[in-house]
């Protein structure tokens, strides 16, 4: 062989722990692309032995060979295309009946296999014994046992993955016509004369599809395999091709005439009754009394009655965990990431009296939005790492074996679980790792109905908006609007699901709900880690790149065109009276020098820096460490800041001082709100009025909700900008919004919160989407029909609310209330159906066809 | 009898699939063909889908899918 890397392909059922076994081959050398053209992951990884490096790659855990599933198909032609130097079939040593088949259909695709039986730990506990030297006489390939979870057979798979790739030795027999017998493989005698037939077709075209196995190809093409049929296409002239598809197809005929089964049955029985005869020779079990663990789990589990109570049980200790002591560590990491941006303040140019430089103003909104988002990884951890020990300790399966029901009648899959709550089902989550979680779904138009309704769901950036609006509006009822808003998205999404299962999806290809409910496990803190990192990563990628990007688009468009020059001449004006009364103020007082001219822009900014210092410090000696920095900086300028005991003059520069700062402060929010009403996006926002006044939005809550596309973290931030007020006084966002003066009432609240539940994906998302879904079509969707449901509702319900003279509550309750009985009514209408036609019987959703 | 009738706790064998492709395939690859012992092990709390087991791994599928799987009853004698 020449010099190239050797390539290890690893292949196995789901649940055999084939990514364990990965994992412990290639350590942390491991990524993950995309096969070309298709959104299965790819994982590969690197490792070295003996001098010797390896690439490795995890193919997708799949039950067996055949061509339905993308899955498979994928696999299939890594096998054929690649030609990996061997195969590692990770196998659950406590199920190998039927694990085996896949074994059988390697070796027939003449894949050098290694057959790695893993979990012995498990299938000896439960009396299981295995003679793996019979297996591997009989099967003519090597057998190595591992218990991948204890890290233990690592050694002999290397050993044995050295032996059979540079060591030459060869993994598996050669190839023959199929004439030839191999007892290592089953045999198929009902199907010599067909292979007959078939080989005189297809022998002389073999020069032509070289990298596609004999034997194997001559099954495929009996079987009547749609993906080999495609390929051969590709490779051979269509007259070949037909001749042979033809003649394929009278054998099939023939045989079902004869033997009254078809021939892919046959074939799987033949399979099915070598591996029996295999196991009878290899395989002894004593089985032992009593019922399994998992068993025992699932019998409380699984129960009736206390099964819902376990699934409450799980979102509530989620919550509770991810959220809410996530938020308390985030008190933590915030004076981090507050330093950071004060690093970064300094570092950019100086502010200006009035007007900043737009570094600055640029550089600090990027640092100020990245760090709203960056706020939330403990929160994101957290989240992930629980997530991840559900799926890994087999209890994920047992929620959707309980919820497929209620999933399915809209339109929804079992495991449509993982990535709705993975968005947030309840209060906190993000829709990006929530997205790519549906690549698991084997049901395509469920799959697609789970895409499209996961933004739906309270991603964590939604909560920010909906405390400050229940904060302002809805003191009193705050427990009830926060029920409301939690549950309502459950509501819409599934609402959503079905409109769209019935409608847009009708013509997407379902999939039967057929789960493996796997043993329970003890997840390993490794694995739970990394998948935990991995996702919180993919949000921090999110942020790194999407959110500063737009947040930049957004920033120019809240600048340009900016203030024409009339308006800069008066508040330069406005300005200028303000200096000249801080000056008069000064007269006589000494420390007027220090604030003369240029100086005064320093002064200025020296004590902003201050005052925000304080107030990032929490405590008494912090806030003592933050006056004797601030000493040092500058002594000359200290006292202005902080007048020293008994010093009445620097007591007097220290007011006037002030004054100054709080009427600079409040021209500086003018001139804001000015130049934003005047920019890009205000016009635009301007320009919404007339539509969004039906749900009772002003051009600054359009602007709001049109700058949280970004990134939905960034409604807040927009409205804090939007809502200043002429004021001495600090006062917080909620007061400013809360003001009568500003026409919000408690209704506009309503519109604002059921817009923004229901309103398009943030960018991250609607790309995620794209991705996942190939087309841009149903990213397009994904925007367009959020946007007109968002605003038909919104503007229904404040309208109504206002025609009807009603309060924001009640009109939450009113739409909160249909919503549930639209729910209660598309979920129970099969069932009141049935009741009153009881002849119907209940139609599947499968293609059902009598043998 | 198909699989959709049974009751839990009891045991079946295989006869034959009336569901073809994918799902077919799907049932197949997880052990459930003819000649092929199952037990039914419960349903879920809403009534469907439904847990089976099969060899040593537990399944669950729709009761849709079960009713295109005919089986017969088996009494215990047989299974040793």
């Amino acid at each position: 062989m020449t010099n190239k890397t050797p390539l290890i392909a690893l292949s196995g059922q789901q649940n055999a722990g084939k990514s364990t076994l990965f994992n412990l081959l290639t350590g942390a050398r491991q990524h993950i692309a995309n096969y070309p053209g298709v959104t299965v992951d790819k994982k590969y990884g690197y490792f070295s032995y003996q001098n010797q490096s390896y690439q490795a790659v995890d193919l997708p855990g799949t039950y067996s060979l055949s061509s339905f599933s993308l899955e498979e198909r994928v696999a299939r032609d890594f096998l054929c295309v690649e030609n990996p130097d061997l195969v590692i079939n990770v196998v659950d040593a406590a199920n190998l009946k039927r694990s085996l088949h896949l074994t059988v259909q390697l070796l027939e695709m003449e894949c050098p296999t290694v057959l790695t039986l893993n979990m012995m730990d498990v299938a000896d506990k439960q009396g299981i014994k295995i003679d793996t030297d019979c297996l591997s006489q009989r099967l003519s390939i090597p057998v190595v046992t591992t218990i991948g979870r204890k890290g233990e057979g690592r050694e002999a798979l290397y050993d044995i993955i050295q032996a059979h790739t540079v060591g030459k030795v060869v993994a598996a027999a050669d190839t023959h016509r199929s004439s030839v017998r191999h007892q290592h493989l089953p045999y198929y005698p009902a199907l010599a004369g067909a292979m007959a037939k078939l080989d005189a077709a297809l022998f002389p075209l073999m020069t032509k599809i070289t990298e596609l196995p004999y034997h194997w190809l001559q099954l495929k093409l009996l079987e009547n395999d749609t993906q080999i049929t495609g390929k051969l296409a590709e490779l051979l002239p269509e007259a070949e091709l037909t001749s042979l598809s033809n003649m394929a197809k009278e054998q099939r005929a023939l045989f079902e005439q004869q033997h009254e089964t078809s021939i892919n049955d046959y074939i799987a029985a033949q399979r099915e009754a070598f591996v029996q005869s295999l196991l009878s020779a290899a395989l002894t079990v004593t089985p032992h009394q009593g019922p399994t663990l998992s068993q025992q789990i699932d019998k409380l589990v699984l129960n009736r009655f206390l099964a819902p109570v376990f699934l409450i049980l799980t979102v509530f200790l989620i919550y509770q965990l991810a959220i809410v002591q996530g938020y308390k560590l985030t008190n933590y990491t915030w004076p981090y990431l507050a330093s950071l941006r004060e690093w970064i303040a300094a570092l950019l140019p100086e502010a200006g009296f009035l007007f900043d430089p737009y570094t600055r103003s640029l550089g600090l909104w990027i640092a100020d939005s990245a760090n709203t988002l960056l706020n939330y990884v403990p929160i994101f951890m957290i989240l992930f790492a629980l997530i991840a020990i559900l799926e890994d300790s087999g209890y994920m399966a047992r929620i959707a074996f309980v919820i497929d029901k209620v999933l399915h009648r809209f339109g929804l899959h079992g495991q449509s679980t993982l990535p709705m709550i993975l968005s947030g089902v309840f209060a906190g989550g993000c829709a990006v790792p929530g997205i790519m979680a549906t690549k698991g779904i084997p049901d395509h138009r469920a799959r697609m109905a789970t895409i499209l309704t996961v933004p739906f769901m309270n991603c964590l950036a939604k909560v920010p908006l909906y405390t400050l609006l229940v904060g302002i509006f809805f003191e009193q009822d705050k427990a009830l609007m926060m029920f409301y808003i939690s549950t309502m998205t459950i509501i819409a999404a599934l609402l959503v699901a079905k409109l769209l299962s019935v409608t847009v999806l009708r013509g997407e290809e379902s999939a039967p709900f057929v789960i493996e409910l796997p043993r329970y496990n003890l997840p390993t803190i490794r694995a739970v880690l990394t998948r935990s990192v991995e996702r919180t990563w993919i949000y921090i990628k999110k942020v790194g790149t999407i959110v500063v990007a737009v947040s930049v688009i957004i920033f120019t468009l809240l600048q340009y065109p900016g203030l024409p020059d009339e308006r800069t001449a008066f508040y330069q004006q406005r300005s200028e009276q303000a200096i000249n009364r801080f000056n008069k103020a000064m007269n006589d007082n000494p420390y007027l020098e220090l604030a003369q001219g240029e100086q005064l822009v320093s002064l200025m900014n020296y004590y902003n820096d201050f005052k925000r210092a304080k107030l990032n410090a929490k405590g008494a000696a912090a806030s003592k460490a933050v006056n004797e920095t601030f000493k040092q900086r500058d002594p000359g300028l200290f006292p202005f800041v902080k007048a020293p005991k008994g010093d009445k003059l620097a007591k007097k520069a220290n007011r006037a001082l002030r004054k100054l700062a709080s009427a600079r402060k409040s021209i500086r929010r003018e001139i804001k709100e000015e130049r934003l009403s005047h920019s890009l996006l205000g016009s635009i926002g301007r320009s919404l009025e007339p539509v969004t006044q039906f749900a009772g939005f002003d051009w600054k809550i359009n602007v709001a909700l049109l700058s949280s596309f970004a990134a939905r973290e960034s409604s807040v931030a927009t409205l804090g900008v939007l809502f200043q007020q002429e004021d001495d006084q600090n006062t917080t966002l909620e007061e400013r919004m809360g003001n009568q003066s500003n026409n919000l009432t408690s209704l506009t609240a309503v519109a604002m919160i059921l817009f923004f539940a229901l309103y398009p994906p943030c960018l991250a998302t609607m790309i995620m989407v794209r991705v996942q879904t190939g087309q841009y079509r149903w990213m397009v969707l994904a925007l367009v029909f959020p946007t007109a449901l968002g605003l038909g509702v919104a503007s229904a319900a404040y309208s109504l609310g206002l025609a009807l003279n009603i309060s924001g509550i009640a009109m939450m309750s009113g739409v909160y209330f249909t919503g549930l009985t639209l729910l209660l009514i598309v979920g129970l209408y099969p069932a009141l159906r049935r009741k009153q036609h009881p002849t119907i019987q209940p139609i599947s959703h499968d293609n059902h066809g009598a043998l | 009898m198909t699989l959709n009738d049974t009751l839990p706790n009891q045991t079946v064998v295989v006869h034959r699939h009336h569901a073809t492709g994918m799902v077919r395939q799907r049932l197949m690859d997880l052990g459930i063909m003819p000649k092929a012992v199952i037990t039914m092990v419960r349903s879920a709390p809403l009534g469907d889908p439904i847990e089976i087991r099969i060899d040593n791994s537990h399944v669950s599928l729709r009761r849709a899918e079960a009713a295109g799987i005919e089986v017969t009853q088996i009494t215990l004698a047989e299974i040793r």
